[in-house]
């Protein structure tokens, strides 16, 4: 697909994007919900949700702020070539297998120079899915640490950004930002593709707000 | 006791031996036609623990259901692993969830490190101050020449985290042990209790991959044990969401052995046809994964005649696309030469394990849920059941491709002629002090769920088996004395569930 060129994507009328506020000062966070079809919340089509800053998912009947570009030194660095190490600390493997996804032609993330590398010593950033299980955390500090400097880190799905649908576990965290600092939180559950290459597109400046 | 799959039956009826009795008979009948199930613990009052299992006879379609009592006095029982492999990795559970001892456990090491739900000194002293569980007894070969080679819990592609130890002796494995459990949530325990609109959402995501088999399999239980019949319409409406949802992971996973045998584009083709079929679901239920479509009563999205018409015009398209990509990949001699012999699995051995899905499947073995004890819509439509003979790599690729023309055929006959009337009907108050039962065929093989309720009629004990748990030795087994460089490839033959198997 021409994405981001072209016209834009269209989705099937079911599709459940980010969420609609009705009015103030009602707000939702989309950090923290599963998208689960609730009569409740009215959900639009729109498959931007991604965020640099926490609080900026917390949405209210105004414009989301979404995820602006990194500073000129990072991408200066990253803007055309960035390596992604992804790590799975407990993902229920949705979130995994639409990120896998994103190399497949249809999406094909290798022409904005994004690339997913066997090894966190080759990697700029890395991508976090699943609710930090407690079984996990020691291997994705070790990963993190072993990624050289500047380094950028990404949450991808409810669970790595509050914990989901498994928050409250005595297994599991509250979300990536109580282990290591976040640059780009990424909705959903699992977040549609879409949504994801939309949010890095973001970071790299190449989708302007 | 005889139940069939979506049965219930109370506590008291269900038969209370001795440990003796109990393990004597399990092994006999097992011994015999029959296959264990499930095998797990309950919690009963002053911390004693009721141990049930779960017997079927693939052929009959009967279930049946036997129980002991251990008492916290004397926490331990004789270990049925022995004499029965297949209760092996159940053992292993019901020791680290329970801190009950297995006597003679050959192979008793943790599961998934985590602390036992009795509140009593747990089997492994220090489980629960260990952050990974790093410090595990690989078994070891010494020697000279020998050497280990660790893999994981991070893997190299997008992939669940596990670890897998190898006994290498040049290129040759001597032994390979797969150690799982970076995955635990501890979903088990967060599935109980009163609000089950949190506990449906979480069988959505045991493994996200299998949302609807898991879904399914908890709605099936939750309305069994309120007595509530779904509607007919509803029950085709999971049908055609099961199967899309095993198309689009068969399709996917040959895509992905067709990269690992290094033959590439048929892994281009076999990924966007994956994506047709996400999209199908997307369309269906708002979510690629098809998470929101179950729910205990019946299901929330319908299928109207021009939805109908519209996935039978593209399965159409993608049934053609399908044999002519398939038949680049099966025809190519050098996938097959990477293909065949390798990872070999023999019917014995797969019957000795207990394997189910397509993995048992291709080593001849004849249990598929929708066949053996067909509920829902296969009871009306029959799927013909996919076998292979070699049950080596070449065997359970063929098997995922004839289960893609199985379940393309079988959706192309129940979605033009879906049952009338409602979708969904609201579910009553679940019976007390009772067991339910339910298995599901996901695209990986029999997930078996059981309920428990207490006194109150809220439930007590959830016990999730996800196909995973039974067919994880067998890729150890598979591997031995093959070549390391197709650990990748046979591990893809089985794509097992990490986190199906961690919960």
């Amino acid at each position: 697909m021409p994405f981001p060129k072209g016209n834009a994507p269209s989705f099937p009328a079911r599709y459940r994007g980010c969420p609609i506020i009705a009015r103030d000062p009602e707000s939702l966070d989309i950090g923290k919900i599963t998208f689960i079809p609730d009569s409740d919340v009215r959900y639009s089509n729109d498959y931007r949700m991604a965020a640099a800053k926490r609080e900026h998912l917390i949405i209210t009947k105004n414009e989301k702020v979404l995820a602006a570009a990194l500073n000129r030194e990072m991408l200066r660095i990253f803007g055309r070539s960035l390596k992604l190490r992804q790590v799975s600390a407990g993902g229920c493997n949705s979130c995994e297998l639409d990120l896998n996804v994103l190399n497949t032609p249809v999406f094909a993330l290798g022409r904005f120079g994004i690339q997913f590398v066997a090894s966190p010593r080759h990697a700029d950033g890395i991508v976090v899915t699943g609710p930090i299980s407690r079984n996990m955390r020691e291997a994705l500090l070790k990963t993190y640490e072993a990624m050289p400097g500047p380094k950028i880190v990404i949450a991808v799905g409810s669970c790595a950004i509050s914990g989901g649908i498994f928050l409250g576990s005595p297994e599991v965290s509250g979300g990536l930002e109580t282990i290591i600092p976040v640059d780009l939180f990424i909705p959903g559950c699992p977040p549609h593709p879409l949504t994801i290459l939309d949010g890095l597109l973001r970071l790299l400046g190449k989708i302007k707000s | 006791m005889e139940l069939f799959n979506g049965g219930n039956i109370a506590l008291t009826d269900v038969p209370l031996l001795t440990a003796q009795e109990f393990r004597a008979e399990v092994i006999r009948r097992c011994r015999l036609d029959a296959r264990l199930i499930n095998f797990f613990g309950s919690p009963e009052d002053r911390q004693d623990v009721r141990l049930f299992a779960i017997l079927g006879e693939d052929e009959g379609g009967g279930l049946q259901i036997l129980s002991t009592k251990i008492l916290s006095e004397y926490p331990s029982y004789e270990s049925l692993t022995k004499d029965l492999l297949q209760a092996n990795l159940f053992e292993r559970e019901i020791a680290e969830q329970w801190a009950i001892m297995p006597v003679g456990h050959p192979w008793l090491k943790p599961l998934r490190y985590h602390a036992n739900y009795r509140g009593v000194p747990d089997l492994w002293p220090d489980i629960k101050q260990r952050t990974i569980p790093g410090s595990y007894p690989f078994y070891f070969v010494g020697g000279e020449e020998v050497h280990e080679v660790g893999v994981g819990p991070v893997h190299a592609g997008i992939i669940e985290p596990g670890h897998f130890r190898f006994q290498c002796h040049g290129e040759e494995i001597l032994h390979l042990e797969i150690q799982l459990g970076y995955q635990h949530r501890g979903i088990e325990p967060l599935m109980c209790g009163k609000d089950l609109k949190r506990s449906v959402l979480l069988s959505e995501s045991i493994a996200g991959d299998t949302s609807l088999g898991h879904s399914i399999a908890f709605c099936e239980v939750i309305e069994s044990l309120s007595g509530c019949l779904i509607p007919s319409r509803a029950q085709a409406v999971r049908a055609v969401g099961l199967e899309l949802e095993r198309l689009a992971n068969h399709v996917g996973d040959l895509g992905a052995m067709g990269m690992d045998a290094g033959f590439l584009p048929t892994s281009s083709y076999f990924g966007r046809m994956r994506g047709d079929y996400l999209n199908l679901l997307l369309s269906l239920v708002g979510n690629r994964f098809g998470k929101g479509l179950c729910r205990p009563g019946g299901v929330l999205f319908d299928i109207d005649a021009a939805m109908s018409n519209e996935f039978c015009r593209k399965l159409k398209e993608y049934k053609k696309e399908f044999d002519s990509v398939s038949d680049l990949l099966f025809s190519q001699s050098s996938v097959l030469a990477r293909f065949e012999d390798i990872g070999s699995i023999s019917m014995k051995d797969a019957k000795m394990l207990g394997l189910v899905g397509p993995a048992g499947r291709a080593s001849q073995l004849e249990t598929d849920v929708r066949i053996n004890y067909s509920s829902g819509m296969w009871q009306f439509h029959h799927v013909p059941i996919s076998l292979g003979v070699t049950g080596d790599v070449y065997s359970r690729a063929l098997v995922k491709r004839q289960e893609v023309l199985r379940s393309l055929e079988f959706l192309l006959k129940i979605l033009p002629s879906l049952p009338s009337g409602e979708i969904f009907t609201p579910v009553t108050s679940m019976a007390k002090d009772t067991l339910a039962i339910s298995l599901v065929e996901g695209w990986r093989g029999e997930i078996a769920h059981v309920g428990i309720t207490d006194a109150q009629g809220n439930l007590s004990r959830y016990k999730i088996k996800d196909p995973s748990f039974h067919n994880w030795p067998a890729l150890s087994l598979a591997m031995r004395n093959q070549e390391i460089s197709d650990f990748p490839l046979c591990n893809k033959s089985f794509n097992l569930s990490y986190c199906g198997h961690d919960l």
